[in-house]
Formats: structure tokens, C-alpha cells, sequence
């Protein structure tokens, strides 16, 4: 069991790898097909995961992680608790930009049992966007695909003259006003 | 033709569904066939209800017929009324009697009539052994209430009853003691196990559900988590050993079949708190009381999907898994077993 690192291969030429880490596979699986179905000029891989650290039996064959996104349901729980213990297993230089967090559940407030304070304090405190989204809604699940696809374009380094770090220190300057 | 009785029939055929009133009727077998089929069930079901009453007076029905349809309704709709499991146990010796069903109700009725005068009781054997009894309670002086009955379902050769949920709560012991009178055991005792659907309880106390040769429920449920096959070599699962895991441990815990049908599940702690040192204001011997209920229309296969689904860790708290094996729904946790809420994991 190991830490995923962010340089620790080199880049394959024009292909980008996304992981998507939450315990909802459902949603998971959806979002997964909506981003392979998004129009997109380079090879892409996507990496499912429900926790952290991932198996090491299979390092040697798994890509360079450009992205990772956890998804948290604020429905549960179970699946906060272990976003939480996943994040221990991912290096800190991950955290230059190469991390989201997408947040559904958040429209049926009855059923939240998620404190949101906590879930803006993970975002603090690992310096990563929190992107709100409503995934089981069609438009919105396209719209996030679409909007992931051009941070993993940037995490990837495909777009000239934008860095990752760069990038997310672009989305934190209008976040914490 | 008592205008009770004919009261009493035109309202149970009133709550009957339109489609199921020629089953019923035949399944009653009272009126005779010819006239059955001669029914016509397209009308308004006010006016079915009347021509029905109407086949009875000529067929001159007493309140015996009355409650047998009133059994066969319950029997058909047995998902309507909260069933309770009592055990039964013989002293001691426990010599194996042949069961005599006109003995049974001879007994029964006796010591139950020995204190009541004013009871309507009723028995039925349906296929599958199972003996249906109809009491309608009244008291020393007001006639027996046909809409308040209790329902008990007994099989012959168990150690098993099977009560309804009715309001005359003070007459259960009375209950009880005929029907251990009745069938020779020694003493009988609420299980804490209960729920709508009577086959499931069968299933559990008889220890059928996990046989895969013979449930109450024939077709396995359509499996939710089956993933479309992974086609797309883009799509990678990362740990597919994890949810192998997962399968196998759930598979060991709730078995391959469909698990019998709870609606509820209740656990009430009896603990004492218990507080830090330092906290001076809180009593030591105060008791923390908490009850944890879980509800669904079909608690255990939710239970089953819970770990699958990614919304608890997979074996299960053995609180929620020992349902049935335990053969109970309702639980008390108390100090001395060590066991706390914390484990419990809501759905």
C-alpha cells in the first residue's frame, strides 16, 4: 500500500489519467461514462476507486494520476469519514492544484448528515476547490464532466502557459474573498 | 338471516379488492359454485357486496359462516395485520402426542369459554397445516365485536403461534394459557419478533430462509449493483479485489436467497453513563437511555445492500445480523455484554 505520488512516472505523450475516489459507485459510474462521452482531443484513463491507498499489486500497470477527484455525498456519512482517512494516502505535492472535491446531496437538505462547515474546512485546509454539483441531474452531470476535463487538461499539462498550481491559485483568489 | 351477520359479510366483501372477490368467495366455500359463477363482478362493489348478502340469505349463513369468510379474507390479506411469534415449551418428559384437531378445539374453546361467555371462535386449516383461529372478543356483558378479532395462526407439529396485533391487549393471557391447554405445552413466551408478513416469520422460526430449495419467496431479487460489464478499457476499477471481498463476506453473512421479509428492527439501550472524572455534575448512576429503530419496507435485503452499495463497512454489526438467527426484531442491550450503539451504522 503506498502513497499516490504526483511525479513518480513520467507522462505518457497526449493521454491524461483521472481518479474519481467515493464510496457512491452509482454516481461514480455515471460521471465516469458522461466524461468518456465528452468530445476531448487526447487519450484519456479513468481511475476508479472507493477508498485510498489503492492496491500496489497493480502500480507498475496504472498511468500517471493527473487528477484526483473526491466525491463526497453529503448524505453520508460512511462516505465523508472515509475521504478522510483516504486523503492520508495521497503525497502532499497533489495538493498544488491536483485535487477537487465535488459535493452532491447538497440540494435535499433533510437528508443531509454532513456538517457543510466541515466539508468547506476540508477544502481549506487542503487547499482544493470545492466544486457543488447535483450529479444525478443529466445537464449538471455534463457541465461537471466537462468542467473536469479542462482542469485534467491543465493538471496534464496540455494547455500552454497555465500550470496546475497556477490554476487553482486562480480559483482560491475568488473563493476567499 | 341475522342483520349482523349480513352487516358483517357485506363489509368484508367491501374490503375486498374487486379482482380478488370470485377467489375469495370460492376459496370461502359456502355458496355453491353454480351461483358463484353466475356473479357478476362488474358492477359497482357496493352492489357486488349486496348480491353476495343476497346469495347468503337464501343460503341461510350464521355468524360461523361469517367468520370463516372473515378468516379466508385475512389468510388471502395476512400482510395487513402485524403478526407476533409466541414459543411454546413442554415441562417436562415431553411425550409426543399425536395431534387431534377436534380435541385442540374442544379444549380450547372450553377454557377460553370457561371464562368468557361471550366469544365468537372459529378455526380453519388451510394446505400447508396451518390451523387459522378467529376469536372475536366480548365481555361479561356486551355481545363479541366482529370488527376486533384476534387471529392465531398455529402449525400442528411446531412449537409455534403466531398472534395478531389486536387492542384487547387484556385478554392475550387468557389466549395464551387456551392455547397451551390446547396443545399440551407447558408454557408459552413473545418471542420479540414481529412483522406484517406472516410467511417470512414462518420462514425465519422454522429455519427455512437460507435454504435456497424452498422460500416463501420464489424469485431472487433482481440484484442492484451488477455492474454493466466493464467494456470501456478506459474505465479502470482500481479495487476489484476489495469488492470481491465485500461480495464474499455479505454472501457468508445473509447467504445466497432472499432474505424473509422485516419491517422493523428496534434496540433499546439499557446502560448506565458513564463520565469522564473531571465531569462532577453528571450522576453516575444515571441511565442513558436510547432507542435506535430501523425501519423499511424490507429491512433485511436493505441491510444485505448496504455494504455492496458503499454505505457501511462490510461484515456488518452482528446486532444487526443476528436478526435471523435470533429469531427476534426487538432487542434490549444491556451493560454487562459490551456491546454499545456506537458499532451501529444507520442505513
Amino acid at each position: 500500500m503506498s502513497v499516490v505520488r504526483p511525479f513518480d512516472k513520467l507522462p505518457v505523450l497526449n493521454s491524461a489519467a483521472i481518479l474519481l475516489v467515493g464510496t457512491d459507485e452509482d454516481l461514480q459510474r455515471q460521471l465516469a461514462q458522461t466524461i468518456l462521452k465528452e468530445k476531448k482531443d487526447f487519450k484519456i484513463s479513468i481511475h476508479l476507486a472507493t477508498s485510498l491507498p489503492l492496491p500496489a499489486e497493480r502500480d507498475h500497470i496504472r498511468p500517471r494520476i493527473d487528477l484526483i477527484v473526491f466525491m463526497i455525498n453529503v448524505q453520508s456519512k460512511y462516505g465523508f469519514k472515509n475521504i478522510e482517512a483516504s486523503l492520508a494516502h495521497v503525497d502532499a505535492n497533489f495538493f498544488l492544484g491536483k485535487v477537487c472535491f465535488l459535493v452532491t446531496g447538497v440540494g435535499r437538505v433533510n437528508h443531509c448528515s454532513v456538517d457543510m462547515s466541515a466539508v468547506r474546512k476540508l477544502g481549506d485546509v487542503y487547499c482544493s476547490p470545492l466544486i457543488f454539483c447535483e450529479l444525478e441531474l443529466e445537464g449538471i452531470r455534463i457541465s461537471t464532466a466537462q468542467r473536469l476535463l479542462r482542469m485534467l487538461q491543465i493538471c496534464a499539462g496540455h494547455v500552454p502557459g497555465v500550470s496546475a498550481l497556477f490554476f487553482s491559485s486562480l480559483m482560491r483568489s475568488s473563493n476567499d474573498e | 338471516m341475522d342483520v349482523t351477520v349480513a352487516e358483517f359479510i357485506r363489509r368484508t366483501v367491501l374490503k375486498v379488492p374487486r379482482s380478488h372477490i370470485p377467489a375469495l368467495l370460492q376459496a370461502w366455500g359456502f355458496l355453491p359454485a353454480a351461483r358463484l359463477q353466475a356473479l357478476d363482478v362488474r358492477p359497482l362493489k357496493e352492489a357486488i357486496a349486496e348480491a353476495v348478502v343476497q346469495l347468503c340469505q337464501e343460503n341461510s349463513a350464521s355468524i360461523k359462516e361469517a367468520a370463516v369468510l372473515d378468516i379466508v379474507y385475512n389468510h388471502t390479506f395476512q400482510n395487513k395485520r402485524v403478526w407476533t411469534v409466541y414459543q411454546m415449551t413442554k415441562a417436562t418428559g415431553g411425550e409426543t402426542d399425536i395431534f387431534d384437531f377436534t380435541a385442540f378445539k374442544r379444549k380450547f374453546k372450553r377454557r377460553i369459554q370457561s371464562s368468557l361467555i361471550n366469544v365468537t371462535i372459529n378455526f380453519k386449516e388451510f394446505e400447508d397445516n396451518a390451523i387459522w383461529i378467529r376469536i372475536a372478543w366480548g365481555t361479561s356483558y356486551t355481545k363479541p365485536n366482529q370488527y376486533k378479532a384476534t387471529y392465531v395462526v398455529y402449525h400442528s407439529q411446531t412449537p409455534y403461534a403466531f398472534i395478531s396485533k389486536s387492542i384487547n391487549r387484556s385478554n392475550l393471557p387468557l389466549l395464551c394459557q387456551a392455547l397451551i391447554v390446547a396443545s399440551n405445552y407447558g408454557d408459552i413466551r413473545e418471542m420479540e419478533l414481529r412483522s406484517h408478513c406472516l410467511d417470512s416469520l414462518k420462514d425465519i422460526v422454522f429455519k427455512r430462509y437460507s435454504q435456497t430449495f424452498q422460500t416463501h419467496h420464489p424469485k431472487p431479487l433482481q440484484e442492484r449493483n451488477v455492474a454493466p460489464e466493464n467494456v470501456d478499457p478506459r474505465l479502470i476499477q482500481e479495487d476489484k479485489s476489495e469488492k470481491e471481498r465485500i461480495q464474499r463476506v455479505n454472501q457468508e453473512v445473509f447467504g445466497d436467497g432472499p432474505q424473509p421479509k422485516l419491517e422493523f428492527a428496534q434496540y433499546k439501550l439499557e446502560t448506565m453513563f458513564k463520565s469522564s472524572p473531571k465531569m462532577v455534575n453528571v450522576s453516575e448512576r444515571e441511565s442513558f437511555r436510547c432507542l435506535v429503530k430501523f425501519s423499511s419496507p424490507h429491512l433485511l435485503e436493505a441491510l444485505k445492500s448496504l455494504a455492496p452499495a458503499g454505505m457501511a463497512d462490510a461484515p456488518l454489526s452482528p446486532l444487526l445480523t443476528c436478526i435471523p438467527h435470533k429469531a427476534r426484531n426487538y432487542f434490549k442491550i444491556k451493560e454487562r455484554k459490551g456491546v454499545l450503539a456506537a458499532g451501529l451504522v444507520s442505513p
